[in-house]
């Protein structure tokens, strides 16, 4: 029914089949519309946050997709500025996690602040001493950025590109990208350091509070990095799905071996780095706060030194070891495994910064404010997966998102 | 939102904020305005090419 835009030599499950897995996911999208809908009409009362707790669930959604979206700006970076040119069969991927990333993002922005018709006022009423402001600037300039990554690939869809503007549109297009990729990865250095600068800046919460460098602390340079070392792991792992859903090899093993070593790298440096900041804040800034490094992870039900154990060593430092490790790499399961643990790694490390600082008392009269979401919050902090799934299914249905994958699956196309 | 509008202060923060926002605007639409205009002139080339 609809071959006619589909990929020229590639094949893909029927169409039947395709829209029933469709509905199946747009199920639950519709289900986290709904308590989008109820947010917006009923008001944030539908969420359980109160005025000691202003962070929602979908904060922590908000920052984790942005890090594990970090992918895009970093392959980008590393594609056209750096001239990794292997990179170019999982790029057009990585753009399109990226954007589906980045739309989710805005999306619960547009949830968490109420009246989304005032969303504009960001910009019309700028608070320049906020480092939200600039993340609301470089996150929207961002999306415009990786939107514009984006059309080159929808208009390589079989149709689209006979019409001979959308074909010049794409090429040409493709022959500037490394001024929008360098634009991207200027926007994303400062908005995923703004999102770490906003927890370091709290000197009324000396969980998060750090030293730094001129107006920057520490937790802002960490966030860039932490972005850029696990959004490929992300990456990978979304690359990993796809192609167990579809049972074919999407893309060569030496690429997926390039990326996942770079990220190793990464990840290996950045843990070092996230090593050395918490043993100064907890025996430097912390105490010099008037805090022992303890009372941060004692007396309550739930945040004990498992969750740092689990941050830093499981999954920070093992996945930065085995994806740095040839042997280790290049094994599929355990470079699963590995990529696995630093997608985890990452999410951790922002519900940390944005719940974990929220609980811990900063009065000697407050207890601990564990934080319990109510099903709204859940089900819009879903809503993106269920979008996600969808984009995804639909991109790699009609677009040529994988060069290499007519290459990998002609033997298996000619046996059938 | 624009130096001589409603809000705007001649200071070095409303500068910064602003001038990394239009500085990255500004890439964008300029790269665009490039490639939409490459991309007409090239279809246009392209069919007086094939006429002749």
């Amino acid at each position: 029914m609809d071959a006619a835009l589909i990929p020229e030599g590639a094949k893909r499950c029927s169409f039947p089949k395709f829209m029933l897995g469709i509905a199946l996911v747009t199920a639950v999208l519709l289900w986290g519309v709904y308590a989008m809908l109820l947010c917006w009409f009923k008001g944030l009362n539908q969420t359980n946050m109160n005025d000691y707790y202003g962070f929602a669930l979908w904060i922590w959604a908000d920052l984790a997709v942005i890090a594990l979206g970090g992918g895009a700006f970093f392959t980008g970076l590393l594609k056209y500025i750096f001239k990794v040119d292997e990179l170019k069969n999982i790029i057009n991927f990585a753009v399109i996690i990226g954007f589906i990333c980045y739309s989710s993002a805005l999306l619960i922005l547009a949830i968490d602040i109420g009246q989304p018709l005032r969303g504009w006022f960001i910009f019309w009423h700028a608070n320049v001493h906020s480092m939200l402001t600039e993340v609301a600037f470089c996150l929207s300039a961002y999306f415009a950025v990786l939107t514009i990554e984006f059309i080159p690939n929808v208009l390589e869809n079989r149709q689209l590109n006979k019409v001979p503007f959308f074909h010049h549109l794409a090429h040409n297009m493709h022959g500037v990208m490394a001024i929008f990729a360098a634009t991207g990865a200027f926007l994303s250095f400062f908005h995923q350091g703004s999102l770490g600068g906003v927890a370091g800046v709290l000197y009324g919460r000396p969980f998060a509070v750090r030293e730094g460098l001129l107006i920057w602390p520490w937790t802002f340079f960490l966030f860039t990095w932490s972005a850029a070392a696990f959004g490929p792991c992300f990456t990978l792992l979304v690359t990993r799905i796809t192609e167990a859903v579809t049972g074919k090899k999407l893309v060569k093993d030496n690429v997926v071996h390039l990326l996942a070593k770079i990220s190793g790298w990464m990840i290996f440096t950045y843990i070092i780095a996230k090593i050395i900041d918490t043993i100064y804040w907890a025996t430097v800034t912390a105490p010099s706060l008037g805090y022992e490094f303890s009372f941060f992870y004692t007396n309550n039900s739930f945040y004990g030194y498992w969750i740092l154990v689990a941050e830093v060593i499981i999954c920070g430092l093992i996945p930065g070891l085995l994806l740095i490790n040839k042997s280790t790499r290049e094994n599929p399961n355990l470079r699963l495994v590995a990529i696995i643990l630093g997608v985890i790694g990452v999410s951790l490390n922002r519900w940390v910064m944005v719940l974990q600082v929220m609980a811990v008392p900063v009065m000697p009269f407050d207890t601990w404010a564990l934080y319990i979401p109510s099903w709204q919050e859940v089900a819009t902090t879903i809503l993106p997966v269920a979008y996600g799934i969808i984009l995804i299914a639909v991109t790699y249905r009609y677009l040529p998102v994988f060069p290499q994958e007519r290459e990998l699956n002609q033997s298996k196309a000619q046996e059938s | 939102m624009f130096p001589f509008i409603f809000e705007w202060v001649w200071d070095i923060g409303h500068l910064l904020f602003f001038g990394g926002l239009w500085y990255a605007v500004g890439i964008l639409g300029a790269g665009m305005a490039y490639c939409i205009a490459k991309a007409a002139y090239d279809t246009v080339n392209e069919s007086k090419d094939s006429r002749h």
